[in-house]
């Protein structure tokens, strides 16, 4: 079929029209409201309030998702929201990584507030044609795709019922579409999710830029907590944005010769010291790989190890020299000289509806090096790119479906499931053919692929009630917080990091905090206390990211040379310092970094206490699974058998010649637990938050967001 | 004996930074090697030998993921 047919076959549904307006130092000052059940368009003015309290990015998304629903919505409910927004650094192109969007709405995975960060230009678009974030609510009766025209001040719902579903293809056809011309490409980016955001709980949202040098879509991923399931419950196809052609001041800051001054800074730091350093032009962030499995921290099999021999084949080493595109300029938004968005050119798919196809795959990143390959116990690059690839395109998140599948195979190796179960599937460790096929049947919405694609908290469920399986044995080994599947990193040696993933808003996701080397590696943060420390402050630094538009890697994954002469090395205080400089050089405010923790700590604590509002939020949903946090097994033991056995002689004085490994698990997971009950303590007591995990009123108040209906919420677990 | 980041660690003689890191299997580039609170640069590590009960900080720059 051809794009003209295609095209023609869209019906008008709704259009709004709207002045261009100015920026001014950063925000456009209003977000657009699209209602899809009722077909309606507003403009909303954003206050000074909000601009204060929220910020921008996350901090606007949750605000808009807070005043938009009631206590009791669903994240399928029409009332619950999808909502995108840059922030107000989000745009620049002097400083690298400033294309950052971030999509909020309530998951369906852990039925509570979701943010989730992706590149891409859909958010700096969004702002360029008039909007600090776009809120959407309702459900479309049919296939619908909005389309934002920032060249003209139009915004059109039209239902699409013929363009194919899958990203790879749908974002081709849309930017052939709504481009005038090849030039005008790199003026128009594409939301899209896929077939598998539909059948499944995990869906994610792809967002498009278009590469000029290699003259292709490329796309960059809101991958966590089902975002993209969201998009398609509510029939939406895709949002599509045409912008005015990109220039350095459209962001209209303050003061733009500071923000050239410290871009300047920056790009020649990393030009100099990034060979040496991460080779994130080079690699992007797949040099992790050989890291982590150095330091015994890659998940292996369902997280029961940290390393294995054969990880040799998924490292940055084979990936560049077989298959990354490298030219030089991989960046997701203008003028990001560390480049980590790689790109494998053409693959040839061997399996699926698109086999033997030829395919541009954008990836792979570390954590789909492990969630498609080593947590599965599948080493194999082929594997790992085909399944990047059809994740992306049929809208799945590869950190979930990745995590998943290794706990259905851990299920399956232990009986809890068997062969009439998966539908013939053997799921063994290993075994990439069968969990590829999983993969194709979630898109289909067929077999076991439909359960799998519930999470691993539906399928505990499941194989309990249906299969009788042992809780406690899937409590252990299903990895997973507050709904939402781990990130790739094992955490049995680093405490402060077990907190770094259960004491989360959103559930086990890195972007929070990342401690594991200063506790485990560098024993930096010893006490209780300095581990606490350690997950107040790199949380609400983290979360800033969310808030302004930036993205976290030009923070740490390059440094300057004499970083290792400051005072606190690992918060790379010259960066830090560069984005207090930004912020004030874009909104003409005069914050130091002290206020720049602050205003995340608002943010943090609204979140905090969204979740309580939503029936989650307390020390109960902080818990993690036990083989996050130790050997759940005598096998897990036994691979490890000499730390573990000098930890209970060290620590607990204890003769373990004289106990069978079943006693030391035992023993040690005591222990074990026992430490992550103080941290839970510590860290709630430095958070500001009561001994069971509730920001107090006087931590709203110094805060200033002891609004009414947030105190209200508090109050009623207090 | 010699203590790593707070850990001990056995001593010999002659053994190197770049050895000692080597040892610990301590790969990642952007690492800072600090011996009695004095840092030893980095194209130093060779040539830079351990004393007995030396204190040794081997501090990893990376907050990652
Ligand atoms: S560092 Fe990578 S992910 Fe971040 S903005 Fe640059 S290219 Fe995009």
């Amino acid at each position: 079929m051809n794009l003209e047919e295609i095209k023609n076959s869209h019906k008008l549904l709704g259009t709004f029209n709207y002045q261009l307006g100015q920026i001014d130092k950063g925000y456009t000052n209003r977000t657009l409201y699209v209602n899809l059940s009722a077909k309606t368009f507003a403009e909303k003015p954003v206050t000074e309030l909000m601009k204060q309290k929220f910020i921008g990015g996350r901090g606007f998304g949750l605000k808009l998702l807070w005043d938009g629903i009631n206590d009791n919505t669903k994240w399928n409910d029409p009332e619950n929201e999808l909502i995108i927004a840059p922030g107000p650094i989000g745009g620049i192109t002097q400083y690298p990584g400033a294309g950052k969007s971030y999509v909020v709405g309530l998951s369906p995975l852990t039925q509570s507030a979701m943010d989730s960060n992706v590149g891409g230009y859909f958010g700096p678009f969004l702002k360029f044609s008039g909007w600090d974030a776009l809120e959407i609510q309702g459900k479309a009766e049919r296939d619908v795709i909005l389309f934002i025209d920032g060249t003209k001040g139009t915004v059109t719902l039209e239902e699409a019922p013929l363009e194919e579903l899958n990203s790879h293809i749908l974002i081709e056809q849309l930017t052939e579409m709504y481009a005038e011309s090849e030039e005008d490409k790199v003026n128009v980016s594409v939301v899209t999710a896929g077939e598998a955001a539909q059948h499944t709980l995990i869906g994610l949202l792809n967002f498009s830029f278009y590469d000029t040098r290699r003259k292709a879509v490329r796309i960059k991923q809101a991958g966590r907590g089902g975002l993209g399931t969201v998009f398609r419950d509510k029939n939406i196809k895709a949002l599509v944005i045409k912008s005015i052609k990109i220039r350095g001041d459209l962001n209209n800051p303050h003061d733009l010769s500071t923000l050239k001054k410290v871009g300047k800074k920056m790009h020649k730091e990393i030009l100099s010291l990034d060979d040496s350093q991460c080779q994130m032009r080079k690699a992007g962030t797949t040099h992790i790989v050989k890291i982590m499995n150095d330091y015994d921290l890659l998940p292996v099999c369902n997280y029961k190890f940290g390393s294995d021999p054969n990880a040799n084949n998924i490292t940055h080493t084979v990936l560049i020299s077989k298959y990354f595109n490298l030219n030089g300029h991989d960046e997701c938004w203008y003028g990001c000289t560390l480049s980590c968005a790689k790109v494998i050119n053409s693959f040839k798919l061997k399996t699926g509806p698109y086999k033997n196809k030829d395919v541009i795959v954008d990836g792979p990143e570390y954590e789909t090096l492990s969630a498609a390959g080593s947590v599965l116990g599948v080493f194999d690059p082929e594997f790992v790119i085909e399944t990047n690839f059809y994740c992306d395109t049929y809208g799945v998140d590869t950190i979930s479906f990745g995590t998943l599948t290794a706990f259905v195979m851990e299920c399956y190796e232990n009986g809890v499931i068997n062969q009439d179960i998966t539908g013939g599937l053997k799921l063994n460790f290993g075994n990439a053919e069968a969990a590829l096929e999983l993969l194709h049947q979630m898109a289909k919405g067929e077999g076991f692929g439909v359960i799998a694609g519930l999470g691993i908290r539906r399928m505990k469920k499941l194989f309990i009630e249906k299969y009788g399986a042992n809780p406690d044995f899937l409590q252990d080994i299903g990895m997973e917080v507050k709904g939402l599947e781990f990130s790739e990193y094992v955490t049995k040696e680093s405490l402060a990091q077990q907190g770094g993933y259960g004491l989360t808003n959103k559930g086990p996701q890195h972007d929070e905090a990342w401690v594991i080397f200063m506790d485990m590696v560098n024993n930096q943060i010893p006490t209780f206390e300095d581990k606490a420390e350690a997950l107040f402050y790199y949380p609400m630094f983290r979360t800033w990211f969310s808030l302004v538009g930036l993205c976290k890697l030009p923070w740490n994954d390059i440094v300057p040379a004499d970083n290792h002469t400051t005072a606190e090395p690992a918060k790379v205080p010259e960066h830090v310092q560069n984005y207090v400089e930004i912020y004030n050089g874009v909104t003409g405010s005069d914050i130091d970094n002290n206020e720049l923790i602050r205003q995340s700590e608002v943010v943090y604590n609204f979140h905090r206490v969204f979740n309580l509002r939503m029936g989650y939020g307390t020390r109960e949903f902080d818990q993690v699974p036990y083989r996050a946090v130790g050997p759940v097994t005598a096998e897990e033991y036994e691979s490890r058998q000499d730390r573990y056995d000098r930890q209970l002689k060290e620590i607990l004085d204890l003769n373990t010649a004289e106990k069978t490994t079943e006693e030391k698990v035992r023993i040690l997971r005591n222990y074990r637990e026992e430490q992550y009950q103080k941290l839970c303590d510590a860290v709630y007591l430095r958070r500001g938050w009561n001994s069971n995990g509730i920001p107090t009123l006087e931590t709203l108040q110094r805060l200033g967001i002891d609004f009414p209906e947030v105190a209200e919420v508090v109050k009623k677990y207090s | 004996m010699i203590k790593v980041n707070g850990r001990d660690y056995p001593w010999r003689a002659e053994l190197s930074v770049k050895q000692l890191l080597a040892e610990m299997n301590f790969t990642f580039p952007l690492i800072i090697v600090v011996i009695n609170g004095k840092t030893v640069p980095k194209d130093e590590f060779t040539c830079t030998v351990i004393e007995n009960g030396d204190d040794i900080q081997a501090i990893h720059l990376i907050c990652g993921g």
